[in-house]
């Protein structure tokens, strides 16, 4: 059409305005009334995407936020999310990448276990949201040979190899607590899952048990499971393991073999 | 299938889930945002369906994309497909507007411009949408804080064209005509004197935030307070004219407690009520 | 101790465990009344994760240029003893040369 302005077609607008979102100038044709106030009108847009994404970071991570802080947290999220945009519109996914974000991020490299405790509160919302598979009657096991019985594990259930002693920090930092002062050294493992009132507790775990849940995952009998534990470390007691895995429905049924 | 009843319905939040469970409302409906109910399993699942089996259901999209271009997100299109299959509402809604590109997500209700090649692909989004979900869809009028000089025809037009082609109806969210209107120095009488009331499958209601810009006032869709007078005026002057629809009282951020709420759909019953009577002497 | 023995006290701790959690019986529907009866509080709010409006919001984000960006939560006050990984217990104060529109 002779005499009117040519605009972009939509999708070379939508990837403008993201584009100005992130700082770039305001999309052609993009105006207000009073034109003169386009920029402070757009700005609004760049408030809800960048404050949405960072309260939901937040809520992902709210360790991590009363690690560094508010505010840290916020510029942090900030720069997380302009480079690290969801990819689905179901936000309870989203976030997957942040542990590796926080292990490069510059200003934490004093802080290395960053990222595991990140690892341990992504975890979590994975199985707070993972598939309903009801527990299995306890009663079933009476009797059984350990080294028939194949365990199946409930979909929440995920074991964690940290390098820093993440569960105990996570556990020493819970928002509304008093924060805790000293962590232990070195590596721990942690077991998620989620227990019968939709709690996700995490519990520090031996490499012992991390092996003997890991086994049960894998469809190994529990003899055979608890074996393998026990050859990884001697002194190694599959009782209070199974009875915790049980007593919060985790196992979610079993198969007896010959 | 059935609708929603004509009546005041609240946003369901998890945080006043026990409060619901321990003394069951006399609400027309909740309403839940599709994609908080996405995952597989657990407590949403358990306290939705808990919901669910006590009260009429709304499913409220807010990431379909609609507005936006390309083709609509399949996966997004099957998973909304099963929540509809799994908790039969009696309403799906979702936005005239756009939150993807490409494969980036943005969270927010993001405006396009009205023009014939954003009406027909609108369009092919709705028809899309109802096909794969197998039911007539609800669109929503968008609160916006910016104009694009594209644009070449007016909203209400556009919402009624979308309307015609496609066979969906329409969700009023008489805030976001009040926020748009005011933010674009236009009349909400005039907007929705043109407005085709007689395709409203539901009302929304919520509170806005107010800046004072040079050239006047400025409203954000805030979702944080109570619904201002002005808007309570429109959503009477409204219903005196269409009789009782369902009516939502939107409050997402800020989250008061449950007795605040519940006084909000109260008053927006009491005028719905009003306008039982109103029609009933006209007729 | 032999690998014999040790497998034979292993089956039989197992085989005790098995019959003390058939003993103890628990519910399912324990957790659900507790779920129904009690909101949502602590650790389990965190793990929902984040939900989505269809708001905007009244809420100013941080905005700025060149900022200072250190940590400031409970890390700074959080002590690992000494060697655990061989890294310096504070942060550095780096200068974060990023443009964030305002």
């Amino acid at each position: 059409m002779p005499g009117l302005p040519d605009f972009p077609a939509h999708g070379t607008l939508t990837f403008a305005f993201d584009a100005a979102l992130k700082g770039a100038p305001l999309p052609a044709g993009l105006t207000a009334t009073d034109p003169a106030e386009a920029e402070r009108r757009f700005a609004v847009y760049r408030n809800n995407v960048a404050t949405s994404l960072i309260e939901a970071l937040a809520r992902r991570f709210p360790v991590i936020r009363r690690l560094v802080g508010a505010e840290f947290f916020a510029a942090m999220a900030r720069i997380y999310a302009e480079d690290h945009r969801p990819t689905s519109p179901v936000l309870l996914e989203w976030g997957q990448s942040f542990p590796d974000f926080l292990a490069g991020f510059a200003p934490l490299k004093g802080y290395p276990y960053m990222a595991d405790v990140a690892r341990i509160e992504y975890a979590r919302g994975l199985a707070f949201h993972s598939a309903d598979a009801p527990p299995m009657d306890p009663v079933r096991l009476a009797g059984a040979d350990p080294y028939a019985l194949r365990l199946r594990l409930a979909p929440s259930v995920r074991v964690l190899h940290l390098g820093h002693p993440a569960v105990s920090i996570w556990l020493q930092n819970q928002p509304g607590t008093a924060p805790g002062t000293v962590a232990p050294a070195g590596a721990e493992i942690a077991l998620i899952l989620r227990d019968r009132a939709f709690n996700v507790p995490v519990r520090p775990v031996t490499g012992a048990e991390a092996r003997m849940v890991e086994g049960l995952g894998r469809g190994e009998t529990l003899g055979v499971a608890a074996e393998a534990a026990v050859a990884a470390d001697p002194d190694h007691d599959p009782q209070p393991l199974l009875l915790y895995l049980i007593g919060s429905g985790a196992i979610t049924d079993l198969q007896e073999t010959e | 299938m059935k609708t929603l009843p004509k009546a005041a319905g609240l946003g369901f939040k998890p945080d006043h889930f026990a409060a619901i469970m321990a003394e069951p409302p006399a609400l027309g409906f909740f309403e839940v945002h599709a994609e908080n109910y996405m995952g597989a399993g657990g407590l949403p699942h358990a306290q939705l369906a808990a919901i669910r089996a006590d009260h009429a259901l709304s499913l409220h999209g807010v990431g379909l994309s609609i507005g936006g271009p390309g083709r609509l997100n399949a996966d997004h299109l099957a998973r909304l497909r099963r929540l509809c299959d799994r908790y039969q509402p009696e309403s799906f809604s979702e936005h005239l507007a756009w939150s993807s590109h490409g494969t980036d997500y943005l969270n927010d209700l993001l405006p396009l411009p009205y023009t014939d090649e954003t009406l027909a692909l609108v369009c092919d989004h709705v028809d899309e949408a109802q096909a794969a979900l197998g039911r007539r869809i609800l669109i929503e009028n968008p609160s916006t804080y910016v104009l694009f000089e594209q644009s070449v025809i007016p909203e209400v037009d556009f919402l009624y064209e979308i309307a015609r082609r496609t066979g969906c109806g329409l969700l009023l969210d008489v805030n976001n005509v009040f926020v748009s209107c005011t933010n674009h120095r236009t009349d909400p009488r005039r907007w929705l004197a043109d407005f085709p009331l007689h395709l409203v499958g539901e009302i929304h209601l919520g509170g806005h935030a107010s800046e004072e810009l040079p050239s006047g006032p400025f409203l954000i869709d805030s979702h944080d307070s109570e619904v201002a007078d002005p808007v309570w005026t429109l959503f009477t002057e409204v219903i005196a004219r269409t009789g009782p629809l369902p009516t939502l009282v939107e409050w997402d951020n800020d989250l008061p407690d449950w007795s605040t709420l519940r006084a909000e759909a109260a008053r927006a019953q009491h005028i719905l009520d009003q306008g039982e009577h109103h029609l009933a002497r006209a007729s | 101790m032999t690998l014999a023995k040790t497998t034979l006290g292993l089956g039989a701790s197992l085989a005790c465990a098995l019959s003390m959690a058939a003993a103890t019986g628990v519910h399912a529907e324990e957790g659900m009344e507790k779920c129904f009866g009690v909101a949502l509080a602590g650790q389990n709010d965190c793990a929902a994760g984040p939900g989505t409006t269809c708001a905007g919001t009244s809420k100013v984000d941080y905005q700025g240029n060149a900022w200072k960006l250190v940590p400031a939560g409970t890390c700074v006050t959080m002590e690992l003893p000494a060697g655990a990984d061989g890294m310096a217990r504070s942060g550095s104060l780096e200068e974060l040369d990023r443009d964030i529109p305002a």
